[in-house]
């Protein structure tokens, strides 16, 4: 009872934080998920991501997202691989969701000036890399509608973990 | 104090006398102090990339006592540089599923209640390496990835519950402000369980490289979630399905699956001394000792063999074994010159046996990458030479 009525007493002295307005987390939030929300407004198609690629991503990625100097990872290929003994784990063979090739894009790159591709720039670019691996067309557009509903090829190759694989005797 | 350091000081030393006459007046102090010049142990960098900023550095452990890291030594695993953040200017931004988006500033999150806490931090790429059959040539090259210290901050639930989340809320997506934004989800349960806001490292502020000024710490999870400069925690229903949480981080099982969400380090240890790279001077008596961990909780148990894995003696464990921190064990040894295998196996309250690497290639293939803690070998040849097996 006692500590119960101390940490009422803390609480109510402890900071509440200051408010943070609508327009100040406009710039500040990027989360994007799977499912869109978070996706700014803009299009762009794999012909004219293969423009800005040329210009912003091709020294570390090579001409065709093979990678470069087995040190920047490579983007394209390895469907069928990841059964085998040397899994090639790629966009097109590795990840499941398409909004993540858009948000990482986006957050992260390119590498030296990140956040400095425009919306229109990184939807073209994430249809370039689909188009690269053959999940949509040089010409389909992609846009904050469209790029969720890509299905990537990979979207069901993920389980939860599967540990511990012994039995415990109990649980923590 | 002070007026016995001048004193001393002010002894003067006389060119000509012998060396064992000379009087030894010593180095003066430091307003912030530096190791022996004769100390020279380090961690072993590794730039991934040309690009300068990506990339991962050991703890070498072979070399360190205790449980305690000192923080010129924690490991470090970066995805793009350690970003210079002014503390003054820094804040944390929680948003999404809460009444009212609000941010605190470092003077805000030390008003609140504070908690300190030894814990371990393990890249879950620790042992990779291990798993892929090129061992380690040294402890630091096989679990290097893991370090321990006592950490200072909030409970992420003290401040969580200051923001008011709202019910449906699941998933917290932490990012830090690093270049690359770096961003985990985690679950609700785990923020609300144990997670802690960190802003102190053994004492002091933490290190930038350790996040600085404020970095998530997720007590016995995989490394990478604990995200360092922490700036911003979005509340949501869902996971966000990060870069991090999907390409990488992610185990690949020979049927071609991916165990995704495996954030618990299980059981695991290291014997590093003897170890390799180093030589025993002789046959007669050694300690052996190592460090054992599990991100479950309490370390219940280790214990080491002598015959490579055959037959296994218990070690004595140097207290407090404190949940999901390191534990220093160790047990003398009578060696008697011959080549011996020597290794160590940890056992936590769960009842969890540190698996043999065998046993984990059965269980998930060779090409998981993530989350090795398989038995570590050490093979002592009879000249006293340690090596990787």
């Amino acid at each position: 009872m006692f500590s119960a009525i101390l940490v009422v007493m803390v609480l109510a002295q402890t900071p509440m934080g200051k408010p943070v307005s609508a327009e100040e987390l406009r710039a500040l939030d990027i989360t994007v998920f799977p499912d869109g929300k978070g996706l700014p407004a803009g299009k762009g198609t794999a012909a004219q991501g293969a423009t800005i690629y040329k210009a912003k991503c091709a020294e570390c990625h090579n001409e065709k997202g093979e990678g470069r100097d087995q040190q920047y990872p490579r983007l394209v290929g390895g469907v069928g691989s990841l059964t085998t003994a040397k899994p090639m784990k790629t966009v097109g063979s590795y990840w499941p969701y398409a909004t993540t090739v858009w948000d990482t894009i986006y957050r992260a790159m390119p590498y030296e000036t990140p956040r400095t591709l425009k919306p229109d720039e990184v939807y073209a670019v994430t249809a370039l890399l689909l188009h690269w691996n053959g999940v949509i067309g040089e010409n389909d557009e992609l846009n904050e509608k469209t790029l969720p509903k890509v299905k990537m090829p990979n979207r069901d190759g993920f389980v939860p973990d599967a540990r511990p694989h012994q039995k415990l005797k109990k649980s923590k | 104090m002070l007026a016995l350091g001048a004193s001393f000081m002010a002894v003067s030393c006389s060119k000509n006398e012998p060396t064992a006459a000379k009087p030894q007046s010593g180095l003066t102090m430091r307003a912030y102090g530096e190791r022996s010049p004769f100390e020279k142990t380090q961690r072993g960098a590794r730039e991934s990339t040309k690009s300068i900023g990506v990339g991962s550095s050991r703890t070498p452990l072979q070399d360190l006592y205790g449980t305690i890291t000192p923080s010129s030594l924690h490991f470090e695993r970066h995805h793009a540089g350690v970003p210079v953040i002014e503390p003054a200017a820094h804040r944390l931004v929680i948003h999404g599923l809460v009444e009212q988006a609000v941010s605190f500033t470092m003077e805000d999150l030390r008003r609140f209640p504070s908690v300190t806490r030894p814990h371990f931090i393990e890249c879950s790429g620790n042992g990779g390496g291990e798993l892929a059959g090129n061992a380690g040539a040294d402890a630091s090259r096989s679990h290097g990835l893991l370090s321990n210290s006592e950490w200072t901050g909030v409970k992420l639930s003290t401040v969580l519950e200051a923001a008011k989340v709202k019910a449906d809320a699941k998933w917290v997506i932490a990012e830090g402000a690093d270049a690359c934004r770096m961003a985990r989800s985690i679950p609700m349960a785990k923020a609300m369980e144990d997670s802690l806001l960190v802003y102190a490292q053994n004492g002091e502020a933490l290190r930038p490289e350790q996040g600085y000024p404020l970095r998530l710490l997720l007590p016995g999870w995989e490394g990478n979630a604990s995200i360092k400069w922490l700036h911003r925690l979005h509340v949501a229903a869902e996971a966000a399905m990060t870069n991090q949480e999907t390409a990488h981080y992610t185990d690949l099982h020979p049927d071609g699956k991916a165990t995704i969400f495996s954030f618990e380090m299980e059981a695991s240890s290291v014997i590093t001394r003897p170890s390799g790279g180093q030589k025993l001077a002789g046959a007669g008596f050694h300690e052996v000792s190592g460090l054992a961990w599990s991100g479950r909780g309490k370390v219940a148990k280790v214990e080491v063999s002598f015959d490579g894995g055959a037959n296994w003696k218990e070690a004595v464990l140097d207290g407090p074994v404190l949940p999901k921190a390191a534990v220093r064990f160790r047990i003398p040894w009578q060696w008697d010159g011959q080549p011996t295998l020597i290794a160590s196996r940890c056992i936590d309250e769960t009842g969890y046996v540190q698996p043999t690497r065998d046993e984990i290639l059965a269980a998930r293939g060779p090409n998981s990458q993530y989350h090795y803690n398989g038995v570590k070998r050490w093979s002592v040849k009879a000249d006293g030479s340690v090596t990787s097996v």
